[in-house]
């Protein structure tokens, strides 16, 4: 038989002013299992938990219930009480008075006797608890980040200069992402290039830090601390230790028309390549697609010109199992395809291109040289058109387009007309709008210089639509302020496509049992409090995996997220929710039913001896809980039909006595 | 079918940890009143609950039972409700074959911000018991007063 | 399709245990006359020349044996009928019984007789009952031999039979027959139609009579769990004996809930229950819901499907919609 105390707490007047505590205490002092029973003022005060804690003693107490707020504010505090006082902390219940009766109902009386049943349905509970300890698990003291732009770097350099071994897993031949393909950044307008490539080397050469390029998930298993991850590495029929980045293979190869990726397909790549000057890996890639050698087993004009011999037709895809203590997704975003706004005939001309592909016309690297020519004819363009909003803010019925908002495109847009102004002021820009969003550090007063020191022409309204027409872009446009119709005959027409998660998210997702909302974005573990953790333990966000972010604010998020990673990392142990599930064995059927409804694969089977009755003995299948993995939902306890499968801290006997205890 | 003025119903309402007994708790912030009737039961997820909870309580008196969790998609434990969402559906429908009224028995789903629904959802469910009367379908008369 | 008779299939039983195959078999045993026949363990075959019978009321579903008798040494024999093979294929996927371990004979069936309804036909004495093409010929005590049209006296799961093809077999005897396109569910149909209080009325005369005597649940192929939640004193709602109509209707209630999803329609625990109580008229309103509200499902059409309650699917209908679906498709609350 337990000991309770049971201490009702004031709450000043929030409980006091509706609920006559004192009653309560005298109530619930003669229920079954209670020995002690007071009231006080505030509960939660040290004066309070002395109180407690003094009780704990004097009376020999075994369990504890708090008639108080809500659990969820003090019921770790009260925990902690107990622990301190020498008691198990999960010997502590909490009955709810507070946010669910005396706030809620106005009358003392009625107030009271529900505070009194509230208060047994907690004795009742407690009178069942068992002393619970929480698991302990090893942590793997390494890291893997999963993308390679620009927050996957941060996150692994800040990872990895914390002291940690940190692996960046990036599906193409080279690391960078996005921002490298960005020809200035706003507001302070640096070259992406200039502050991008120093940390791409700097990951490259951390000795913390092993840089899997061409290279992709195939499988993740564990938890917490203890991941195991098969990652695939592609083949790029190149020795990669061996090649040193010469690049005379990509100038002999005689394959010339393979579209170039890094440049969207605006200009043309080797079937062997570097995607870029400044890739890390600086590392040939032979494109298995393109590459005459591999489709034919004719050619080998790489193989003969590489003095190193790195040249490796025969490579095959190399499966591999890493150990990890903790797990970022920073797989990052793309352009969504502007195939379904045919009313901007961006398939129909080639002078329609998208912001991302502008980036690269206007990047001295790209493949116009950093000259701004019309993609069609190689002319300078004399009035250029910018479109927002392409696929951003739709409404949630329209057959296209997302309902969010990109967040970057007003900034971005803003930036590029203002280099086209500054650089060629002979043209004409114009931007429309539904509505120009510039919250952020010297962003507002970047816009503004746009349109003011610039000249841009912003236009609020959407364009209705594009034709080509005898080498112009004719634009048929609205202007809502003016409440016109615009007519512009553009050279060339900039489209601020949505971004949209990159497509390897979702199947990442289901592999780290981490959730994802509905345009495939991972959901963190609370929108404001927990923004860089994923609700999965150990698994955590960095960048626009999670939601639309610019550079500034990846960054911050990819250093939140590395916090949260080393914070783990730095545990020799982790401390587990010791509130999960547990089978009985001797009643456990092995019908896998708990297995199939477990979200997390916290439940394995194994077939045990057991000794029967007549000595005899009889070899079952039965469940077993890792109770690392279980995160305690108790989805299993119902899906097992003996009841074999129960829950600790929310016991099938504890639940019906809270029932039993409402409904007497 | 008589209807007793003062008849005051029983309500057992299951509330998962991380939406419904939060927004419980932001309708108690917010001073939303809803009736004494209605006596909250935490549970870590809404599949916690097993169905012999639900036909315990009516066996000790409860006039009607109503099941809260996060709204489909949104379970702290990805997959939980789902699986909440078709065995009460499945049970629901067997009490209502075995002529116990369908209206004593509800699952509604409550966020974490949504405490006025929270309100408004118990409101609603205890004047629909209150309508129906006493539980005599579903009781065990050895465990009235 | 060729008639089953005891002789082939002791023949059958024969052969495989001369041969090694198997070293025990599982079959039907005669009683005091024809129709008490009861399931039975025979290793030798003259335990099987002796006792082994195979007649109409051979309606017993030998699958559920397995998960005791397939841990033993050897193969056991087991005779399957279409619809055991259903429960054998449950029970494999719920990792049961050792497949390695049964020797499955597939035996057609066209159906089985009801001893009950031939009983409320001619009444007392019946000493034994014979089949002549499709007749049944009872002898009586009292009245001599009666004739009956077979068809009427079958068992009404047999009359409603889901399915003659064998899912799961080793060998099969015979030609193998089709799913069926059965009216099953018509009485659960006509139960929905009723008013609540009709429904109640109904089902309270029923379980009323539940003496506890726990024969649906022994028998149920799918309540084969080591130790059930009504015998367990920690599970919290263990009573050995319905005391009040709660209890009775508590007990049922979540038998049936255990085995949604996952029971075969075999119509075992209607065949036993003393107080003829219509059981299966619950798990086939599950199997009505679940096949309205996920989609169709047969649970041991395959080994290792889903069951619908450990499954899910994102556009699911609300508990609120799925009981009102149920007046659109005829039911009332009115």
């Amino acid at each position: 038989m337990q000991r309770i105390g049971v201490f009702v707490c004031w709450c000043g007047t929030n409980i006091a002013g509706t609920v006559d505590v004192k009653k309560v205490a005298e109530a619930l002092a003669s229920e079954p299992g209670v020995v002690f029973s007071a009231d006080y003022q505030y509960m939660c005060s040290q004066a309070g938990q002395d109180m407690i804690r003094d009780a704990v003693k004097e009376h020999k107490l075994t369990g504890i219930v708090v008639c108080s707020c809500s659990p969820r504010m003090h019921e770790a505090t009260f925990r902690k009480t107990a622990a301190a006082a020498g008691l198990n902390p999960y010997m502590v219940e909490i009955a709810n008075i507070r946010e669910q009766c005396s706030w809620v109902h106005k009358d003392m009386p009625i107030g009271t006797e529900k505070a009194i049943i509230l208060g047994k349905a907690a004795v009742a509970k407690v009178n069942l608890n068992t002393p619970l300890i929480p698991g302990q698990t090893p942590v793997t003291k390494r890291a893997l980040v999963i993308g390679g732009g620009i927050a996957g770097i941060q996150t692994a350099l800040d990872i990895a200069d914390a002291g940690f071994p940190v692996d960046i897993v990036e599906k193409l031949p080279t690391i960078g992402g996005k921002m490298a393909q960005l020809d200035k950044t706003f507001p302070t307008l640096d070259c992406a290039a200039c502050i991008l490539t120093p940390k791409m080397v700097d990951a490259g050469q951390n000795e913390n830090i092993r840089i899997f390029s061409y290279s992709e998930i195939e499988e993740v298993g564990g938890f917490v601390g203890n991941f195991t991850v098969k990652i695939k590495k592609k083949a790029r029929y190149v020795k990669e230790d061996i090649c040193t980045g010469c690049g005379l293979c990509t100038e002999k190869c005689p394959q010339k028309k393979v579209p170039n990726e890094f440049n969207l397909g605006m200009d043309n790549r080797r079937a062997v390549y570097i995607p870029f000057a400044q890739a890390v890996p600086k590392v040939a890639t032979i494109d298995p697609n393109y590459c005459t050698m591999l489709k034919t087993g004719k050619c080998g004009v790489c193989a003969k010109v590489c003095t190193a011999g790195a040249i490796d037709y025969t490579q095959k895809d190399e499966v591999f199992t890493e150990k990890y203590g903790a797990i970022v997704a920073a797989t990052g975003y793309n352009p969504i395809s502007m195939d379904k706004f045919d009313e901007f005939a961006y398939n129909q001309s080639k002078d329609v291109i998208t912001s991302l592909e502008f980036e690269r016309l206007t990047n001295a690297a790209g493949p116009t040289a950093g000259k701004l020519l019309r993609p069609s004819d190689g002319e300078h363009p004399h009035t250029i058109v910018f479109v927002q909003c392409v696929g951003s803010r739709c409404s949630h019925d329209a057959e296209k387009g997302k309902e969010y908002c990109s967040k970057i495109c007003c900034m971005y847009t803003a930036k590029h007309a203002m280099l086209v102004r500054d650089k060629y002021p002979d043209t004409e820009v114009y931007v429309f709008y539904i509505d120009v969003r510039t919250p952020g550090k010297a962003f507002d007063e970047f816009y503004r210089r746009a349109v003011e020191e610039y000249g841009v022409h912003y236009v609020k309204g959407m364009v209705g639509k594009i034709t080509p027409e005898g080498g112009k872009l004719k634009v048929m446009a609205s202007d809502l302020l003016a409440d016109k119709q615009l007519k512009i005959d553009a050279d060339l027409v900039v489209l601020a496509a949505a971004i949209e998660p990159d497509k390897s998210a979702r199947p990442l997702a289901t592999m780290l049992t981490a959730s994802m909302d509905t345009n495939d974005f991972f959901t963190e573990a609370h929108p404001k409090l927990r923004p860089v953790e994923s609700p999965t333990a150990g698994v955590f966000l960095s960048g626009t995996c999670q939601g639309p972010k610019d550079i500034p604010e990846t960054v911050s998020q990819a250093s939140a997220a590395a916090a949260k990673v080393i914070g783990l990392l730095c545990k020799d142990k982790l401390t587990g929710n010791p509130c999960v599930a547990a089978s009985n064995e001797l009643m456990c059927n092995g019908c896998s039913s708990c297995e199939k409804v477990c979200p997390y694969g916290a439940i394995t089977y194994m077939d045990k001896e057991f000794r029967m009755p007549d000595r005899t003995t009889k070899v079952r299948r039965v469940a077993m809980v890792n109770e690392a993995v279980c995160q305690g939902c108790g989805c299993c306890t119902v899906a097992c039909p003996s009841g074999a499968m129960d829950l600790k801290g929310f016991a099938n006997e504890q639940i019906m006595a809270e029932v039993d205890a409402i409904c007497k | 079918m008589q209807v007793n003025e003062n008849f005051k119903p029983l309500i057992v309402a299951f509330c998962c940890n991380w939406c419904s007994y939060a927004g419980a708790d932001l309708a108690g912030n917010n001073r939303l009143n809803y009736p004494a009737e209605v006596k909250i039961i935490r549970v870590p997820c809404s599949c916690r609950v097993n169905p012999m909870f639900i036909l315990r309580a009516f066996q000790r008196g409860a006039d009607g039972v109503i099941l809260c969790g996060c709204h489909p998609g949104d379970c702290h434990y990805t997959s939980g409700n789902y699986y909440t969402r078709r065995r009460m559906s499945l049970l629901f429908s067997m009490l209502d074959y075995l002529g116990i009224e369908r209206e004593r028995t509800r699952v509604e789903w409550v966020s974490a911000a949504e405490g006025a629904k929270f309100a408004a959802t118990m409101n609603d469910f205890v004047a629909q018991v209150t309508a129906l009367g006493e539980n005599k379908r579903l009781e065990d008369l050895r465990c009235k007063k | 399709m060729q008639k089953i008779t005891r002789d082939l299939l002791l023949k059958k039983a024969c052969e495989l245990l001369d041969a090694g195959t198997v070293n025990r078999v599982y079959g039907w045993q005669k009683g005091q006359f024809d129709y008490d026949v009861t399931p039975a363990l025979f290793t030798t075959k003259e335990e099987l020349e002796e006792s082994f019978v195979y007649n109409d009321f051979c309606g017993a579903n030998f699958s559920l044996y397995l998960v005791k008798e397939a841990v033993k040494e050897g193969k056991v024999l087991v005779f399957l009928k279409p619809c055991d093979t259903y429960s054998f294929n449950q029970l494999l996927t719920e990792h049961r019984f050792d497949r390695e371990k049964v020797y499955a004979v597939g035996i057609p069936c066209d159906g089985m007789a009801d001893i009950r309804l031939i009983e409320e036909k001619v009444g007392e004495g019946i000493t034994g009952v014979d089949t002549d093409e499709d007749s049944l010929i009872v002898h009586t005590l009292y009245d001599g031999d009666v004739k009956l049209n077979r068809d009427e006296y079958l068992a009404e799961r047999c009359r409603v039979c889901k399915s003659k093809k064998h899912v799961a077999y080793d060998e099969l005897i015979g030609e193998d027959g089709e799913v069926t396109d059965s009216a099953r569910f018509d009485e659960v149909a006509k139960i929905e139609a009723m008013t609540p209080d009709e429904r109640f009325a109904f089902w309270q005369n029923e379980l009323s009579r539940c003496i506890r005597c726990n024969a649906c649940r022994d028998v149920c192929p799918a309540c084969t769990c080591e130790k059930c939640v009504f015998g367990n004193p920690k599970s919290g709602v263990e009573n050995k004996a319905a005391s009040d109509s709660f209890e009775e209707k508590m007990f049922h209630i979540i038998r049936a809930f255990h085995v949604a999803g996952r029971c075969t329609d075999c119509g075992e625990c209607s065949r036993v229950c003393p107080q003829h109580i219509p059981l299966h008229l619950l798990n086939r309103k599950f199997i009505k819901d679940i096949n309205a509200f996920y989609g169709e499902y047969q649970a041991g059409e395959t080994v290792g499907s889903r069951a619908p309650l450990v499954d899910y699917t994102e556009g699911d209908m609300e508990p609120g919609e799925a009981v009102a679906s149920v007046d659109e498709r005829g039911g009332s609350n009115a």
